[in-house]
């Protein structure tokens, strides 16, 4: 086979330039600049710097609130994840299965898709309220003093439940066109093979959508991890008090509410380290597992 | 053709205009969102209409917090305003900052205007000075802490409002639960029962005097018994019902108050514009803040809450003056006045005060006076302000310890000793970033 190719090297830099430049001013060079800052406690104007080496971060890992907040947002992801991930799977299955009204059932599925973080937020502080919310008052009714802002579990119950609700739309989307398709030979087939509709759903077409669902699985992490901080910022009023925040609302908090640039450039840069990993474990580790048709 | 004739003579007026005044322009960043921010243009629109030469345009940057860091990050990039309206918690962060902003005191006396700090009541005298008691911000919107109440309610019950606690505590408190009110709420624990409780009491809130001589080696005194018992107490009021805490946030904890479920209500003076605003379905009044009598028979004056303006370094003489102008006109005693009437935030001078009395603005709204009556009790070693750098941090560790406590998730003891330990470390830090 012959390859196209250019004949001189610079051509093909110069194309790449625009996307590279990109790159280079919106990520690289903030994240060196992190990286930097990291290693100084300066004050917020400018002025005064000192270098204090890792002090930044062995601060961070002594500190043991800041573990706290690190063990919030595991649990926190992994909740949010999994919810989010199951009940979409649920719903498409059910929704590949309709077949009168199967189309304006799926918008109305995909309709929440189209709201922005901190409104899901606003939506969450009304269901919640604490005076007249109904969820509150469903929860009261079953016996759980629910107050959001006043009780850690209270509030982080509703922001696991926002936050997935706000998620299932994406995921539904994605199940559902992975289910569409796989092919109708191999259903048929396996309906000859099994009568359990259950036992065909693990057995054929789960492992078919493996790859859709590992997909979804790493988005659905970074979801949780960074993208309900609209969410999370609503529903505690910007005021974080006792309520549970995640690492990313955190270096918010010390950066731009407290202005400490050194102790929240370390921060995310523990978070960048995080996506490393991530990135990482997603290429090295499961892709080759998983057999992509 | 006839459009573009008058696009071209419009053009050449705009032009023209602008030559013919060549007005000095400066901006003014501040976080007054709403009917604050309405009178703040309102000002703004006043004094452009008072005199030829300057123009002021203010912009509203979002909150206190988000106020602070545009105004960070613009002087960082050498665009910063030439006012900048920083709040309470933030002015060790300003201050702290030598050559970030010029003296106001400076700005005025360099640019020929009368000062004199004694013309300041004396609540709001040093707040925003150094140490050599030079006037570093503009106190702008002040505001106290003071205890609201529902005259209905105490009637009701057959009470007064409290003096002290202790009256609070075993007649006030369980005479309003008989008469079925949850006796109390407060809005903001680190502002009302940490700060205030200082000043109130005359405890000292830092060393280093309050933090005013240096960031170096300046500790907090916050673990000490009387704070320590408060918050006993006030565990066992909610306990009892005579207390609720409805979470950090601040209108969650005034809501009650306005729906009539809670008798009494520690706000600011400034909530009272609001208030009056609002169609509650009862009377309401106010008066100063409680204290301890065993911790104090003297009870002082309060800290001042709110924000100030500071004038930002890096702009030309011609701006400086023209932002030294605009603090002139904004001190003088009417548009004081007007500010306060507006607002329901304090006048920030004697001769706005005066002013108020003489109009017989207090005869009609006798709870609008209590806030500046109440900085303007006596004064103690401690009362004049504090200057803790990392503060809003220090209030967010401070509002989730107060949180567990008032949840049950920890004792007061654990948490007043977390909340030294690690304002501690987060003032040792903000020492290193002033190296």
């Amino acid at each position: 086979m012959k390859r196209a190719g250019f004949t001189t090297v610079w051509l093909p830099v110069a194309l790449l330039l625009p996307q590279l430049m990109i790159i280079a001013i919106f990520f690289y060079w903030p994240a060196a600049w992190a990286v930097q800052s990291s290693f100084y406690l300066q004050d917020p104007f400018g002025f005064g710097s000192t270098f204090v080496g890792v002090e930044n971060y062995t601060d961070l890992m002594t500190n043991i609130e800041y573990a706290k907040v690190a063990r919030f947002t595991l649990i926190y992801t992994a909740l949010v994840t999994f919810f989010s991930l199951a009940l979409a799977l649920l719903l498409a299955v059910k929704a590949d299965a309709v077949i009168k009204g199967a189309k304006s059932y799926r918008t109305l599925l995909m309709w929440v898709y189209a709201i922005a973080p901190p409104v899901a937020g606003f939506l969450g502080l009304m269901f919640f309220d604490q005076r007249n919310g109904p969820l509150t008052e469903m929860f009261q009714f079953f016996g759980w003093d629910f107050r959001l802002g006043a009780d850690y579990n209270s509030t982080a119950t509703a922001m696991v439940i926002v936050a997935v609700w706000k998620q299932i739309p994406v995921n539904f989307i994605f199940f559902l066109s992975g289910l569409q398709s796989i092919p109708k030979s191999v259903r048929e087939a396996a309906l000859i093979d099994n009568r359990s509709a259950s036992g065909r759903f693990w057995d054929v077409t789960f492992p078919l959508l493996a790859p859709t669902a590992f997909f979804l699985l790493i988005i659905n992490i970074t979801y949780a991890l960074f993208d309900t901080f609209g969410i999370i910022d609503t529903l505690v009023r910007s005021e974080p008090g006792n309520n549970p925040v995640t690492l990313v609302y955190k270096v918010f908090v010390d950066g731009f509410r407290g202005n400490d640039l050194g102790g929240s450039s370390a921060q995310s840069v523990i978070l960048m380290i995080l996506v490393l990993a991530l990135t990482v474990f997603q290429f090295r580790l499961i892709e080759r597992r998983i057999h992509y048709t | 053709m006839t459009f573009w004739k008058i696009a071209a003579m419009n053009a050449a007026v705009a032009i023209s205009a602008t030559a013919a005044f060549a007005e000095t322009e400066i901006t003014l960043w501040h976080a007054m969102g709403g009917q604050l921010g309405e009178t703040v243009n309102q000002i703004a629109e006043d004094f452009n209409a008072s005199q030829d030469d300057y123009q002021i345009t203010p912009v509203f940057k979002g909150s206190y917090e988000e106020t602070l860091t545009a105004g960070i990050a613009a002087f960082r990039a050498g665009e910063q305003p030439n006012i900048m309206q920083v709040f309470d918690a933030g002015a060790a962060t300003v201050i702290g900052a030598k050559g970030a902003t010029i003296p106001v005191q400076d700005l005025l006396t360099d640019n020929g205007v009368d000062f004199d700090i004694n013309d300041y009541i004396s609540g709001v005298r040093y707040f925003y000075a150094d140490s050599d008691g030079k006037m570093i911000g503009m106190p702008f919107n002040s505001s106290s802490p003071i205890m609201y109440f529902n005259v209905d309610a105490l009637e009701k019950a057959g009470v007064s409002a409290p003096k002290t606690w202790e009256e609070f505590q075993t007649v006030t408190a369980p005479a309003l639960k008989d008469a079925g009110y949850i006796a109390l709420s407060q809005s903001h624990l680190p502002w009302i029962f940490t700060e205030n409780f200082h000043s109130r009491h005359n405890l000292p809130f830092a060393t280093n005097n309050n933090g005013y001589d240096g960031a170096e080696d300046t500790k907090i005194l916050v673990n000490n018994d009387a704070i320590k018992a408060h918050f006993t107490a006030l565990t066992e009021w909610k306990e009892n019902g005579l207390f609720e805490w409805y979470g950090t946030g601040w209108g969650d904890n005034q809501q009650p108050f306005e729906d009539g479920d809670v008798a009494i209500w520690l706000g600011s003076s400034g909530s009272f514009g609001g208030l009056m605003s609002k169609d509650l379905g009862f009377e309401f009044s106010a008066t100063v803040l409680p204290y301890w009598e065993g911790v104090t028979s003297e009870p002082k004056q309060t800290f001042i809450g709110g924000a100030s303006l500071f004038a930002m370094s890096g702009h030309d003489a011609e701006e400086n003056e023209a932002a030294a102008e605009f603090f002139k006109y904004l001190t003088s005693p009417e548009v004081q006045y007007f500010w306060h009437q507006e607002t329901g935030y304090v006048p920030i001078t004697e001769a706005a005060y005066e002013l108020a009395k003489e109009d017989g603005h207090y005869d009609r709204f006798p709870a609008a006076e209590v806030g500046i009556q109440q900085l303007s009790l006596p004064g103690g070693d401690n009362t004049k302000g504090y200057r803790m750098g990392f503060y809003v941090q220090i209030r967010d560790v401070m509002n989730r310890e107060y949180g567990r406590i008032l949840s049950g998730e920890t004792s007061v003891e654990d948490a007043f000793s977390n909340i030294e330990n690690e304002a501690n470390d987060l003032l040792a830090r903000f020492a290193k970033t002033q190296g």
